[in-house]
């Protein structure tokens, strides 16, 4: 890969310790896919922020970039272990959180925001249509490339961290528009009802598109939450993170639907959900929000839970942005929800909080929630915010 | 020329640097890919994906040998902590490499190369990998 003048010297370690490292990233990473130079981004995201997934090495070596290391360009970040103000409520123990609170303290130095979600498009981190920009969160990443129309990779947490310290990322992959053209089209002739078919939507679709960019037809109305739920679930279940949706997302009159056709009937909606959920009817953890909710979300589940009581052998979790809570907040949502006994988890979410061993079973609107939480040792429900609120206040799933 | 053939010149392989430095140990080779996040226990190193052909082998000290990795990016973080936990591979060769593995190494500052025809190394082989070249001893 040609390196310029500049890049050499961070390369050679002129710019420091961070410097270095980022380059000799960013330079493997664009041999290794045949980037013939590096580009700049208008943004980053990074990934990778929770302690229980960095553990104390993972710890060290931020601090070591946090030396000297300076982001360059606009950088968010994403959801850590746990709620940085609440912890305690959500059963953190003091231990973790002192951990968690040192991996973004060396975030801080860095200069990254620390803005704790994956849904950095909601709370000011937007990319233009075209734009180039390197983030993790594959359900971000997907949302980025596909209803916004901007062009990342689906970076690693490193990856992306290398990339706001030098402000470039090489340019390969998903940055170039030949490797952006459709090999599937996606004919949908089911009914999307409700927020969680979108999540078994993105089920059946990545399944059947494993490894590919998506043209889906068929689809007339679609809301930003429910393409939001739509990101996170398709390529969780095996697609690329890009797709096209005619007459929805903005790139789809750009390119042809390819002759390959497959079609996604009522039957493959009822199929992803009995893959997704388990047999089970006691639930003693509901938690919305992934992606994290929208203020409108909240809304709604401030309207549901309205004079409710949450069941006392179940915990009801609200995963959302500080910046989407705070709205919340001066709107009287959070009063009502925090009246029912719910409780908000902003800046982290049920993927990444240390949760094995603490739930059985879980309810959520979320196909991706059903996917981690597995891993989670839960078994898994997944119905619309009604479903789940029904199960909060009963602690049973009914249907 | 093959170990075993009455020729006293090692088989060398010529691959790609993916993480630069010279290694040497035992090889464990697997046909699998590895998913190093929820994969491999980054305390012990250990293999404990479900039904891996590796379950229950540690990584520790070995030149591992594999087509490529897979799952969660972040498996490069579980790479770094295996290493600073003193129970990574010393060294990994790879059929193609990708963004997981690539970074995990360089950060961790283990020897990886691939592009290299990973059939011909065998458990149990010794193996030393100097940049590009793996040779068979």
């Amino acid at each position: 890969m040609y390196l310029t003048d500049e890049e050499q010297r961070m390369l050679d370690g002129e710019e420091g310790y961070a410097a270095r490292k980022s380059m000799e990233i960013l330079a493997a990473l664009g041999d290794i896919f045949g980037a013939e130079r590096l580009i700049k981004v208008g943004s980053v995201q990074v990934a990778g922020v929770s302690y229980h997934n960095l553990g104390d090495a993972g710890l060290e070596f931020l601090n070591e970039l946090a030396r000297d290391g300076k982001v360059k360009v606009l950088t968010t970040l994403n959801p850590a272990g746990m709620d940085l103000e609440n912890w305690r409520e959500l059963g953190i123990s003091e231990e973790f959180a002192a951990k968690q609170n040192l991996v973004i303290d060396a975030f801080t130095r860095m200069g990254i925001l620390i803005s704790c979600t994956c849904t950095p498009y909601l709370i000011g981190n937007l990319p233009r249509y075209g734009e180039h920009v390197a983030w993790s969160e594959s359900s971000a990443v997907t949302f980025a490339n596909s209803v916004i129309g901007a062009k990342t990779n689906r970076e690693g947490g490193p990856s992306a961290l290398a990339a706001a310290f030098v402000g470039k990322t090489p340019c390969y992959g998903l940055h170039l528009d030949e490797n952006r053209v459709p090999d599937m089209h996606v004919q949908v002739n089911a009914k999307l009802a409700k927020l969680s078919d979108w999540g078994a939507l993105g089920y059946a679709i990545g399944k059947k598109a494993e490894n590919k960019i998506a043209y889906i037809t068929g689809i007339k109305e679609a809301e930003v939450d429910e393409l939001k739920s739509f990101c996170a679930s398709v390529v969780t279940y095996g697609s690329k993170p890009l797709f096209y949706m005619q007459g929805i997302t903005p790139a789809s009159e750009t390119v042809q639907a390819p002759k390959d056709t497959v079609t996604i009937e009522e039957s493959d909606i009822k199929n992803a959900y009995d893959n997704i959920n388990d047999q089970v009817s006691d639930i003693d953890f509901v938690c919305v929000g992934c992606p994290h909710c929208s203020i409108k979300e909240i809304a709604e589940i401030a309207e549901l839970v309205k004079g409710k009581k949450v069941n006392a052998n179940t915990e009801l979790w609200v995963a959302t942005s500080r910046t989407a809570k705070q709205l919340a907040d001066k709107r009287g949502y959070t009063q009502i929800i925090e009246a029912s006994g719910g409780k908000f988890a902003c800046d982290t979410c049920m993927a990444v909080a240390p949760l094995k061993g603490r739930f059985k079973a879980l309810a959520t609107t979320s196909a991706k929630g059903c996917f981690y939480s597995r891993q989670n040792s839960m078994k898994t429900k997944m119905g619309s915010l009604k479903e789940c609120i029904e199960a909060a206040v009963t602690g049973k799933w009914n249907s | 020329m093959h170990r075993g053939s009455g020729d006293w010149k090692m088989e060398q392989l010529k691959g790609r640097i993916i993480s630069k430095g010279k290694s040497e140990g035992e090889a464990l080779t697997t046909t699998q890919p590895i998913s190093f996040y929820g994969g491999v226990d980054p305390n012990t190193g250990e293999v404990i994906e479900k039904g891996h052909a590796l379950q229950g082998i540690s990584v520790k000290g070995k030149i591992l040998v594999f087509p490529q990795g897979k799952g969660s990016t972040v498996g490069s973080y579980t790479l770094y902590r295996l290493k600073k936990n003193g129970v990574a591979p010393v060294g990994m060769i790879n059929r193609e490499c990708e963004t997981i593995v690539a970074v995990g190494a360089i950060i961790s500052e283990i020897p990886c190369v691939d592009k290299v025809d990973i059939s011909k190394i065998k458990t149990g082989d010794r193996v030393q990998i100097e940049n590009g070249t793996v040779t068979l001893l």
